[in-house]
């Protein structure tokens, strides 16, 4: 019995996911459990494992809340003003002729291509109180402005890197939206604004919430653009994490701060599979 | 005027996206070390950048890894996507939801859960956890372009050459993989961009101990960034559009039909 079933999984197609599945166990959740089993642990005197929930008390107290609810409020600012600029650009080029849309969806993927730490880069020299930005102003007869190391230095830096992530996802929803409902809607005596909020709206809303996801976290958690706009003034949850983990080797503590981001990660993925419900991952493609 | 509105409005959003990477490439020719004053026009920053050993192990480890990581990746989440396509239900879900995990995972997390797997087994941090690593996080991207491709596919006929006495891997080779070829394209292209881009990752998997391009590029923004990154960053943009349109050519005089950014989506 047991070995007719054995050659049963042989024989059928299932055996083709073997090595993934040992790949997921070792890359993907084993990686997983060590976070908590860190997180979870603090190394005693002697090099034992002692099981605390320190870590995640310390991660929980009122000073890293403190960045956490910041870095919380930024990136949720970079995201909304990328839902508002990003939104409009789906809609126009998901209403252009086919090979239009085609060049311009192109044209706003290709600055992905360049590394993006490089195009941060330009920004600071561009944005810089020397930059030529501020030499037009001052061309203009205008005072030079401050960008650099700011808050809106780092919530425009994160506008700029992640703003392709929104319009891609919520596009792709536009492209395969039954425009026939939209008719219907207008056929039927709506006007403009309520077709708009009870038809194209909800129905695009698989789009936004991949859009939101997908630049909400990464947001959240960058270091980079912070270290680069911000300067060293301003700490989002990501630098925290960074810094506990390469500068003071707090692995115990590191992994309680990136329980944090999971916890937040897994809130999203049920939203995310709430809309995705064919379950094909097509909301993120 | 609607019209006017929107295209102003693209054009504003355009010129967002690409100021910077007009200022980089034209920078890139510039005289002196600045970003900000104009000194005169030099290929100055071209001739050093093909002499300098450091840019090029970066690169190298760049490309070598993107193109080992891409490869080895659409291969497991092909054969992956062909398995789990034929997983009960509730198997099917738990592993379409452990896939998700690196996707939509902070990037960040993924890194350090790597770097903690690395350390916990005591494996030192350098070109192979920094592969390792890559492959792990494109293996999904191939499997999300795969499996919608074979829901569309009519399952007969695989069964089909299996009653006329195909084996199995004969008839995956013959049957499945040619109606699956074009998310099999997408997935190994996105997988290799993925690759090719990435920082955090990288950054928490080789520790310092091997750079690619993207860390060695924030190794030096703290003390400047010399323009010979500048130089090489404007080659590979100006190689990536040529093959853009080249790709996309082709495929308007093969099908006639307008070319859809399907790859990246």
């Amino acid at each position: 019995m047991k070995n007719r079933q054995i050659s049963g999984v042989m024989n059928s197609r299932k055996v083709f996911a073997l090595p993934y599945v040992a790949w997921i166990a070792i890359f993907t959740v084993a990686p997983l459990i060590l976070i908590l089993l860190y997180a979870f642990t603090d190394t005693g005197s002697g090099g034992v494992m002692v099981l605390t929930a320190e870590n995640l008390a310390r991660a929980f107290s009122p000073l890293y809340m403190t960045v956490f609810w910041r870095s919380v409020l930024m990136a949720l600012i970079a995201t909304v003003v990328c839902l508002l600029l990003g939104y409009p650009v789906a809609y126009m080029l998901s209403r252009m002729k086919p090979n239009r849309a085609a060049i311009l969806s192109i044209l706003f993927i290709l600055p992905m291509w360049m590394n993006f730490l490089l195009r941060t880069y330009a920004w600071r020299a561009l944005l810089d109180n020397a930059g030529i930005i501020n030499q037009g102003l001052m061309a203009l007869g205008f005072e030079p402005v401050q960008f650099l190391y700011t808050e809106g230095a780092i919530i425009f830096g994160l506008v700029y890197n992640f703003l392709p992530f929104m319009i891609l996802p919520i596009y792709s929803v536009f492209q395969k939206m039954d425009t026939s409902c939209i008719q219907a809607a207008q056929d039927l005596g709506a006007n403009k604004w309520q077709t708009f909020w009870r038809v194209t709206l909800p129905l695009s809303k698989g789009g936004i919430v991949s859009g939101v996801t997908m630049v909400f976290m990464p947001a959240m958690t960058t270091f980079v653009i912070t270290r680069l706009l911000g300067g060293s003034h301003f700490m989002m949850y990501g630098d925290l994490i960074e810094m506990e983990f390469l500068l003071m080797s707090e692995w115990n503590f590191g992994s309680a701060l990136a329980v944090v981001m999971l916890i937040l990660t897994i809130l999203f993925m049920w939203l995310m599979r709430k809309y995705d419900k064919e379950g094909e991952g097509g909301a993120l493609l | 005027m609607k019209l006017f509105f929107k295209r102003f409005y693209l054009a504003v959003i355009l010129v967002f996206m690409y100021l910077p990477i007009g200022a980089l490439i034209i920078f890139s020719f510039n005289e002196s070390k600045s970003m900000a004053k104009w000194t005169g026009f030099s290929f100055h920053w071209y001739e050093q950048l093909f002499q300098d050993p450091s840019i090029a192990e970066a690169v190298w480890v760049t490309v070598s890894i993107a193109v080992i990581a891409s490869l080895t990746a659409t291969f497991i989440g092909t054969l992956a996507a062909i398995g789990m396509d034929n997983f009960r239900k509730k198997s099917k879900n738990v592993m379409v939801n452990l896939t998700y995990i690196p996707m939509v995972n902070a990037e960040i997390v993924t890194g350090i859960s790597l770097l903690l797997l690395f350390i916990f087994f005591n494996i030192p941090r350098g070109y192979w956890t920094m592969l390792l690593a890559h492959i792990t996080f494109d293996i999904p991207f191939v499997i999300f372009s795969v499996l919608p491709k074979l829901r569309q596919m009519d399952p007969g006929t695989y069964e089909a050459a299996l009653d006329m006495g195909a084996k199995p891997a004969y008839a995956v080779r013959k049957v499945i993989l040619p109606q699956i070829a074009p998310g099999i394209v997408t997935g190994f292209l996105l997988a290799f961009t993925m690759s090719f881009d990435d920082f955090m990752i990288s950054f928490f998997t080789s520790q310092g101990a091997t750079q690619n391009l993207s860390t060695y590029i924030y190794s030096m923004a703290r003390v400047g960034i010399n323009p010979m990154i500048n130089a090489l960053s404007a080659i590979m943009f100006v190689v990536v559009i040529t093959l853009l349109l080249v790709i996309n050519l082709r495929s308007v005089k093969k099908t006639k039909k307008p070319p859809q950014a399907e790859s990246f989506r």
